[in-house]
This record gives structure tokens, sequence and C-alpha cells, in this order.
């Protein structure tokens, strides 16, 4: 009669697959001494202990964990609904704006009207790009905020997919404003589209060094201190007196 | 009447944060004892219960309902403690040999073989070193894999999936384990008094 090996008598215990095992065992005294040997072995393993954690552990737990999510909650407000909504909401305005501005020529305006559909046409635009600066400066500060991964690597697919959405708009708030000889606003956009490609085209998952990278191209363009500055003077025109109404 | 993880993670997944809540108190400790068990250190199993969750959280949308969501949870547990591990051994910290099951100067070979007869507290305690000792001695992927079947009761299937193996490499990392356990215990639990 074959005994059995190691590798039967370990399934065995395991509960896995491992043949007629338990017939053998009934049969085979050898066998047996030699289960009961692997059973004492890995039944000593249980004996290993394991620091016992307080009775509120799973409450400190949740306050730790609590805490650390709470900027990444504020942040999926980035998720793709929101950002179809200011993607077609940018469609929307530059749909107005292009209309507004090239509308038929054999119209007749009075010069008075033309101005003043001319500074709402802006403002619709600033209120619009204030918000996608708004947005954008929220995934440019996440990744600046971002502690050095303690190990391993970085989840940043949030920062991603916002940035990736932020892009299509992007785009299309920088066509609009160099269509209206806006430059500055045009620039300020150029600069900040090519930092969420950047973001965008990064692994989902970055290494300390990879967030460095990240970090630099922020900082080096200066665009996160640029995107402020540009998003508190359409606020501040916004809330002046004489800014027209929408 | 408690909710199943199933419909705490759906919940948690529309924004309800008390349902993640729910999923992170039921969870913690469990998490915590397997951390402890791969990593043999504290502080790190902490480490990994809080990262744990907190990238099963940015993860929640992966989670496919017919895999158990502790399953799932203990393998985001596994792979940061196994990363925790490694980053230790690149600062050339006491942990886990990364080979340690081909190594020649496998540790485990260097215990001695035979104990005294101590008294029965003392014994224990001995069998406890003993044991801890062994399994740091293991390499990475036998002590992964063993943890998850021993203490975890995951299938061999499972620890396959977990760990990226074969059915039999996972099997034979897990034999590894056990014969440098025997090994090393046998000696000890064969004069138990």
């Amino acid at each position: 009669m074959n005994h059995l090996n190691e590798e039967q008598l370990v399934l065995y215990y395991y509960g896995e697959p491992a043949g007629d095992v338990e017939e053998h065992l009934a049969a085979c005294e050898a066998c047996r001494g030699a289960y009961h040997t692997l059973q004492r072995v890995l039944n000593s393993v249980d004996s290993l202990p394991v620091p016992e954690r307080g009775a509120d552990y799973e409450a400190q737990v949740w306050s730790t964990v609590e805490r650390r999510l709470a900027p990444r909650r504020t942040f999926s407000l980035f998720s793709w609904k929101p950002m179809l909504a200011a993607a077609a909401m940018a469609a929307v305005v530059i749909a107005a704006f292009f209309v507004g501005r090239n509308g038929s020529p054999f119209q007749q305006k009075k010069p008075a009207a033309v101005a003043t559909d001319s500074q709402v046409r802006e403002r619709i635009l600033m209120v619009a790009v204030g918000d996608h600066l708004e947005r954008s400066q929220m995934v440019l500060a996440e990744l600046a905020n971002s502690r050095d991964p303690k190990h391993g690597s970085l989840d940043i697919s949030y920062e991603q997919r916002a940035a990736r959405d932020l892009v299509e708009s992007n785009r299309l708030y920088r066509q609009t404003a160099s269509n209206a000889g806006d430059e500055a606003t045009a620039n300020l956009l150029d600069e900040l589209e090519r930092v969420l490609l950047d973001i965008a085209h990064s692994p989902a998952e970055v290494s300390g060094d990879q967030l460095k990278d990240l970090r630099k191209e922020i900082e080096g363009r200066g665009i996160l201190f640029k995107v402020k500055v540009f998003g508190s003077e359409v606020q501040h025109n916004e809330s002046a007196p004489g800014a027209p109404s929408l | 009447m408690e909710e199943s993880d199933s419909v705490a993670v759906a919940r948690a997944k529309a924004g309800d944060e008390d349902a993640y809540r729910v999923l992170v108190e039921r969870h913690s400790r469990s998490v915590f004892r397997l951390a402890y068990r791969m990593t043999g250190n504290e502080q790190d199993s902490e480490d990994v219960v809080q990262e744990t969750f907190l990238r099963a959280y940015k993860q929640l949308h992966r989670w496919e309902a017919r895999s158990s969501f502790s399953t799932w949870l203990y393998r985001i547990a596994a792979n940061y403690s196994l990363d925790l591990v490694r980053r230790r051994q690149r600062h050339g910290e006491v942990g886990m040999t990364e080979n340690a099951g081909e190594s020649e100067t496998d540790l485990v070979r260097a215990l001695p073989s035979a104990e005294p007869g101590p008294d029965r507290l003392l014994f224990s305690d001995r069998v406890q070193q003993r044991v801890a000792e062994t399994l740091d001695a293991l390499s990475r992927q036998e002590r992964t894999a063993f943890v998850l079947r021993h203490f975890e009761g995951q299938s061999i299937e499972e620890i396959a999936a977990a760990l990226g193996l074969s059915g039999n490499a996972a099997k034979h990392s897990i034999f590894r384990a056990v014969q440098k356990l025997r090994r090393a215990l046998e000696p000890l639990v064969n004069v138990q008094p």
C-alpha cells in the first residue's frame, strides 16, 4: 500500500480535494500518525497572538478613515455627470456667444443695444470660465497638496478622470476666448490645458517620483496661482455694482 | 435587520456615507488581524487598515457583486501589506525574505531542532516565538498564500487569483510554507508537556 504524501495530508487538513485520504487514514496507522503530527504543527500556528484592539476600535478606524476621505468626497463632485453638464453648458455658452456675435449682418441694431449685448455675452463667458477655473483649481490643488505615498503608489484615477473631462470644456473655452480676441484668457486656458493633459495622460496610480513630476509641472508653471488670481478677478467683476445682469 | 455587504456597498456607491461606515466598522478588526499576520508589526498593521479602507473606497466601482466583499477587501489589504514589507526590505529592515524558499541559507534550517522540557506557559511562549520566526523566514509569496489559506480560510483558487498565480503555484507556495513550519515546529510539538 502506498502511503499518503505530505501534500495530500495538507490538502486534506484544509478541506481541499485530496482523493481518498479519509479511507486511507482509517486503514493506515503510519499515515494517521503523520497526519496527527501535521495537525499539532498547524494547530500550534493558531497560538500566534494578535494584539488586542480596544472596544471602540471600529469607531476609531472610521473616524480616521472619514477624516482622510473628506477631501476625496468633495472631489467626487467631479464625477462624470457634472462634468458632462459643464461641457454641455460650455457648448451652450459658446453657441450663444457666437450667435450673438455673428448674428445676421442684415439685422439693424441701435449702437447702445449692441454694446449691452456684447457686455452680457462677455459676462456669460466669464461666469462659465470662472466656474471651469474653480473646478480646475480643485483638481490642481488636490494633486499639489497630496501627501507622498508612504508605500507603493497613489491612486489618482479620480483626478485623472476629472482632468480628462476638463480638457474638453477647456478647449472650447480657449477657442471661444481666442476668437473673441481675449488673449489673456486664451493664454491662461492654453497653459491650463497643457497641465490638464499631463494629468489626464498620467497612470491611474502614480509612484512618489511621478507625483513629484506632476507637482513640478503644476508649480513650475505657477498655474495654480494664475488660476486662483484669474478666478478671483472674475468673481470680483461679477459682483461689481456696474455688472450687467443676465 | 443587518444589511448585507452587497447592499451596503450599493448604498455607499450611491454616495451614502453611513453605508461605508458600516462596512469599515464591520471589517476593521479582521483586516487588522490579517495585516498583523502578514506584517508581524502593530504599527504597520494600523497603516494597512487605514490604507485598505481608503483604497477600497476609491475603487468601490471596481467591486463586482459576484465576489465576496470581504475577499476583495482582504486582497487589497494583502497587497498593501506586501508593498509595505517590500519597502521595509528595501530599507534593510527585518522582515520576510524575498526567496527564503529557494535560499541555501534558509533561516528555518538554522533553527535548533530540540527543546528542553519547560513548563506549559514557557513552552507556549516558545512555540509562539518559533511560529513568528518561521513565518518571518517565509518568502512573501509563501507567507501570503499561507496566511490567506490558514487564517482566512480562502480556497486555493481565491489565493491564486489574489496573488496572480496559477492554482498549482499557489498550492505549492502553501506546501512549502507548511513544510518549513513543520520542520521548525515538529520537534517542539512532539515534546509537548
